[in-house]
């Protein structure tokens, strides 16, 4: 992979998860040099926006709007990155405190099914399932990822790949249902997994976010 | 599929890695950051850094170490030993830590398991449970298993105790079967099913570990998520490599 320095304004959203930090250290791992960002007047127009999150939806939801980053990202035309709970945040809404999120992707996150042998949390290294062509402008979040390679998921909550438009799904895993595991439409990516946490695959699908035009 | 996981244990003092038998004798094993580097190169998929004189000390974990593995190392890992209240386990989780462990504290004010799940998340909660088999034959935990000079034993049942702390908000187990542990005999198959069946959450086996055959005994018999070692990577014993190869051959998922 290669690591050249990433230039460019790199908005680090602080939605008061606990994956701020690890974010911050793999993105500069990479050669990217993140600015955090606590409120809307600190968002300026910065060329690309990651949105990390751990914890529950609705508090990290109520920590946006409380800060203006809620108007904010959605009035934003920059490549946007949520990450796990920052993923999930980009869709219509959420179970996990029955709590409307920004509404940049159609479909809601939902609680995990579970089962026999199906352990809630989810928590481990799963394979990606890749769903479209690297061809096409979002799917450059793809490149370089192969078919089953595995990243890191930590969540009780997700989308599941049919509670969302099918063709902004880049990549799927499956843990009884299949889930949301990549998605992309736009200017709007988002990982359920922590590609901070995530080793090659990773810091490889950072790397391709910060290569997409800005 | 989500694959099992293999995660190596390092004993954490003054910032140093340590290894002791019984928790006793302990040994410098060299730079926290450098051993880290190490397994995670080797195929670790997690690891758990428990800083061993924190807790029987009354000292919280210094972050600062925590900082220098999150800035360097790109798997999960998890931090035990003196997490006491909502606002370390914050600091260690700020720090980079992708969870916390919590083991005495948690017995004595179980509430704190709520609280920092509330917080954060269940997923980030680890309760880790020492667990003895009393000589009526029935699985007790203890307390302060740091110093074996201070060890208690608050009187619940392990089986019970994975109960209340599940019901509080675990987000997984981490059950130190401490009759088999640094002896290399195998993990204990016998309790770790025993809890496997009342526990819905992610389970990890720990102590015991000898061979290649103990860890496909822990996921294939007794259904666990992870499973724990230390002195056999340490040693050079048993290769992660070999492992998960093994791991593959026996039909287990894993990662390579």
């Amino acid at each position: 992979m290669s690591l050249r320095p990433h230039g460019g304004d790199l908005a680090l959203i602080d939605a008061g998860g606990a994956n701020l930090g690890s974010v911050m250290y793999a993105l500069r791992r990479i050669g990217a040099a993140p600015r955090l960002v606590r409120d809307a007047d600190e968002l300026g127009d910065p060329e690309r926006i990651i949105l990390p999150g751990v914890g529950a939806a609705a508090p990290s939801m109520a920590l946006l709007t409380s800060r203006g980053l809620d108007v904010a990202l959605r009035a934003s035309e920059a490549p946007l990155l949520g990450v796990c709970v920052g993923m999930q945040l980009l869709f219509e809404g959420s179970d996990e405190g029955d709590v409307a999120c920004l509404g940049l992707l159609p479909g809601r996150v939902r609680r995990l099914r579970g089962g026999p042998g199906l352990r809630v949390p989810h928590m481990g290294w799963n394979r990606l399932e890749l769903q479209r062509e690297t061809s096409d402008d979002a799917a450059t979040l793809l490149d370089g990822i192969d078919e089953g390679a595995h990243a890191y998921f930590v969540h009780s909550f997700g989308v599941p790949v049919d509670e969302t438009d099918g063709a902004a799904v880049l990549a799927a895993t499956t843990h009884g249902e299949r889930i949301v595991a990549m998605v992309g439409r736009g200017r709007r990516y988002g990982a359920q997994f922590h590609p901070e946490r995530s080793s090659a695959t990773g810091l490889r699908v950072l790397d391709n976010f910060m290569k997409l035009p800005a | 599929m989500l694959s099992v996981r293999i995660v190596p244990c390092l004993d954490v003092r003054d910032g140093r890695v340590v290894k002791g038998v019984r928790f006793r004798d302990h040994v410098d094993m060299g730079d926290i950051v450098e051993l880290a580097g190490r397994y995670r190169d080797q195929g670790a998929d997690e690891l758990v850094f428990y800083d061993i004189g924190a807790s029987p000390d009354g000292r919280a974990v210094d972050v600062g170490w925590v900082e220098r593995v999150a800035s360097e190392i790109d798997i999960p890992f998890c931090v035990a030993g003196g997490i006491r209240s909502v606002e370390v386990a914050r600091a260690v989780l700020l720090a980079g830590a992708d969870k916390v462990s919590i083991n005495t504290p948690a017995l004595e004010r179980p509430a704190l398991i709520a609280e920092i799940a509330e917080a954060y998340g269940s997923q980030c909660v680890v309760v880790g449970i020492d667990s003895v088999r009393d000589a009526d034959g029935v699985w007790r935990v203890r307390s302060h298993t740091g110093d074996p000079t201070r060890t208690k034993a608050p009187g619940k049942t392990t089986l019970d105790w994975v109960r209340e702390a599940q019901s509080l908000g675990a987000g997984e187990f981490v059950l130190n079967c401490m009759d088999s542990d640094g002896v290399r005999k195998g993990y204990d198959i016998e309790q770790l099913k025993a809890v496997r069946a009342i526990c819905n959450v992610p389970l990890v086996a720990s102590g015991g570990a000898g061979t290649v055959q103990h860890f496909i005994d822990a996921f294939r018999e007794a259904d666990v998520d992870a499973a724990l070692a230390a002195s056999v990577f340490h040693s050079g014993a048993i290769a992660i490599p070999e492992l998960k190869r093994a791991l593959r051959e026996a039909g287990i998922e894993v990662r390579l």
